[in-house]
């Protein structure tokens, strides 16, 4: 179950770098990010964490995971962090709040849209904290040196 | 000091052309800023002022001679690659192996650059992607193939209309349209069978995640501007996507 889980992130992520014009050396690292941000995603979510928790975590994570490789490669960010988000991004519930409106029923459609909102929220929280972190270390460094 | 100002001039073309690739391509707002401000700064240049919303961009400028200059911007894509070269261009302008003539051919050159990628292989990479999005969204094996064929058939639609016209919307919305005309005709001739998953999954190569994320990011760290902008981008594109769908399921 995991595993086929590990191998459709993996290629889902890389598949999308492409989308985006990701250089071609930037390729696997980028799959390798989405796979640790979802494979993070769905292990909280197997041990029921709210979702919106799960979803920082997860975006913190591969936001960290795409700073070492920025680092690493000399590479802006955005190359791998943005493939790697890509699972996290609520589509599903927009998805259902959509189809629900059409359907009449705008309570429905009001809550999940709301809750899609959240989780977008949630992404974005996510990446500022690692982003927070990575200029706290960069800081920190220097006088350990 | 005719000549300072001639020099102050050309800083300014390779200061605004990096910050419009860099726009143009998705990069994030801080990032098309500071990469100005650093240009500018690496050729000798310190008191600048940098402004960038989605739309459009100003730099301004202030030794020897004051001069400010506005770039509009109408084309928005994502091009990581795009994003990167730029990058290696500024690095190497603040080594200062680059001189201001080198660098503005350096970045006339990534500007001319289109996708790296050929059409094909992209439609291909989006029915790739479609087809695991299923998968991971606890869809079943034998929808792979249904949810891959409507993912990339929508991608294509989507990317020849916004080359016909020139308004994104319609492209976006008859993209969403032809996926789910294909979803629904697949689950009533038993090639598909969950209608929802295979829908949710061939979206995805449409759906304005990057916008989304970068609109909240940017309105946290105060860029408000290009955040509430990016915001009312990444809302039309999911209506558009949303319209499409629910069109085609009221006829269901």
């Amino acid at each position: 179950m995991y595993f086929e889980q590990l191998v459709t992130s993996f290629i889902a992520s890389a598949a999308f770098g492409m989308l985006f014009n990701t250089p071609k050396k930037a390729l696997l690292q980028c799959g390798f990010a989405g796979m640790v941000g979802w494979l993070l995603y769905i292990w909280l979510q197997d041990m029921h964490v709210l979702r919106i928790t799960a979803t920082v975590v997860a975006s913190y994570w591969v936001t960290m995971i795409s700073h070492l490789f920025a680092k690493r490669y000399r590479t802006p960010i955005i190359v791998f962090s943005v493939s790697g988000i890509i699972p996290l991004v609520p589509g599903g519930t927009a998805y259902d709040a959509m189809r629900n409106a059409v359907e009449n029923q705008y309570d429905q459609a009001v809550q999940l849209g709301a809750e899609a909102f959240m989780i977008s929220g949630a992404i974005a929280l996510g990446l500022l904290l690692s982003e927070v972190t990575n200029q706290l270390i960069r800081k920190w460094k220097p006088r350990v040196v | 000091m005719e000549d300072l100002v001639q020099r102050e001039h050309e800083i300014m073309k390779v200061c605004l052309l990096a910050g419009q690739i860099m726009l143009q391509s998705g990069a994030e707002t801080y990032r098309v800023e500071d990469t100005m401000v650093r240009i500018a700064a690496s050729f000798g240049v310190d008191k600048t002022h940098s402004y960038m919303t989605p739309t459009g961009l100003i730099f301004s400028m202030e030794d020897p001679q004051p001069i400010t200059r506005l770039n509009r911007i109408s084309d928005r894509t994502t091009n990581l690659h795009k994003i990167d070269r730029v990058n290696s261009v500024s690095r190497r302008i603040s080594k200062g192996e680059l001189t201001i003539a080198e660098a503005r051919r350096e970045l006339e050159h990534i500007q001319r650059t289109g996708d790296i990628y050929p059409l094909w292989l992209r439609l291909l990479m989006a029915a790739l992607a479609s087809g695991c999005f299923l998968i991971m969204f606890h869809g079943i094996w034998p929808d792979f193939l249904a949810a891959a064929v409507a993912g990339g058939l929508g991608f294509y639609c989507m990317l020849m209309l916004q080359r016909m016209i020139p308004v994104k919307f319609f492209a976006e919305f008859s993209g969403a349209l032809a996926i789910g005309l294909c979803a629904v005709l697949f689950v009533k001739f038993g090639f598909g069978r969950d209608l929802d998953i295979i829908v949710i999954s061939s979206v995805m190569p449409l759906v304005p995640g990057l916008l989304i994320t970068n609109a909240i990011r940017d309105l946290m760290a105060g860029h408000l501007v290009s955040g509430l902008s990016k915001g009312a981008e990444a809302f039309i594109t999911s209506f558009a996507i949303g319209a499409g769908i629910a069109f085609m399921l009221s006829f269901q």
